[in-house]
């Protein structure tokens, strides 16, 4: 059934670029940098920041009167609770990398892991 | 091939872009899966390997092109049109490249044209919104692009085998 489709060469090539992008996943993990600040936006729009540094406790109002309660602890992010019927954003666990980010889509806040901005750039890129 | 006219090879290239089109046309209106912008489908590289197998090289460069060009100006903006022409031509020839090696079956072909293209529209991506971040989509769509290019290369396979069988009727 399966030679039908596939000939040997094929699944060789199949797994390689399973691999490389395995590897690729690796690289780009180990290359991730703490972030310094975290910015919460509502609808799309910031509406404030933190820095990843100093514990903090934070209600974020959500859309429609939703809340979700934010709390920054030892360098990492993450909801400590949510208005919200699903509960997935509490779920998403704690974040400190940058570009790391929590999302709560029936309250529409995205919680977001930012470094200095001097640092945006990227050494390399590897692909 | 040999005793077809000059008519019926234009005939012929106009039903693969135009196929290519719709194709185009009905994944645009499919929502994307998850929250991966640039996650699709890649229904249109069916007709890209067909082509690539009954039709030859340079005629499924050509129809993809005809089809980014044609779709881009429809439905697309300025800055779809370059996602989609520097992922349309890094597949087109990744995929002419793994062919003319004669060791890969569609699937193998199409696996490679899958993931091409979406490294394509991301190195893209990166140089026009000047931003690193975007490489964090390109191991999800690395491994999207390898599931979806090996059905689409499975599709391709048997619509090459069907063509091939009545090749003589329709070629």
């Amino acid at each position: 059934m399966i030679k039908r489709y596939f000939t040997k060469n094929d699944i060789l090539l199949i797994a390689a670029l399973l691999l490389l992008s395995g590897a690729l996943m690796l690289v780009l993990l180990l290359s991730q940098k703490h972030g310094s600040t975290v910015v919460i936006s509502v609808d799309g729009k910031d509406v404030k920041s933190f820095s990843l540094y100093e514990d903090t406790r934070f209600v974020i109002d959500g859309y429609h009167g939703g809340s979700n309660v934010l709390v920054i602890e030892n360098g990492e992010a993450y909801l400590e609770s949510a208005s919200c019927p699903d509960k997935l954003c509490v779920n998403m666990g704690k974040i400190s990398k940058v570009g790391q980010s929590i999302i709560c889509l029936p309250n529409k806040v995205v919680i977001e892991i930012r470094g200095d901005s001097s640092e945006e750039e990227y050494d390399a890129v590897v692909g | 091939m040999n005793n077809s006219t000059k008519t019926s090879k234009i005939t012929l290239y106009g039903i693969f872009a135009a196929l290519a089109m719709i194709l185009s046309y009905v994944e645009l209106q499919i929502p994307a899966f998850f929250a991966v912008p640039g996650m699709k489908l890649g229904l249109t590289n069916i007709v890209v390997v067909v082509a690539l197998y009954v039709l030859g090289e340079k005629s499924a460069f050509f129809i993809n092109l005809i089809r980014i060009l044609v779709v881009s100006l429809l439905f697309g903006t300025v800055m779809s049109l370059w996602f989609s022409l520097a992922g349309g031509i890094l597949s087109t020839l990744i995929m002419i490249l793994l062919k003319r090696c004669n060791k890969f079956s569609p699937v193998g072909v199409s696996a490679a044209g899958g993931i091409t293209h979406n490294i394509g529209q991301i190195i893209v991506a990166m140089l026009m919104l000047n931003t690193g971040f975007i490489i964090w989509y390109l191991p999800i769509l690395w491994i999207t692009g390898v599931v979806s290019g090996v059905l689409i290369g499975i599709i391709g396979g048997i619509v090459y085998k069907r063509l091939s069988h009545n090749h003589d009727e329709f070629l």
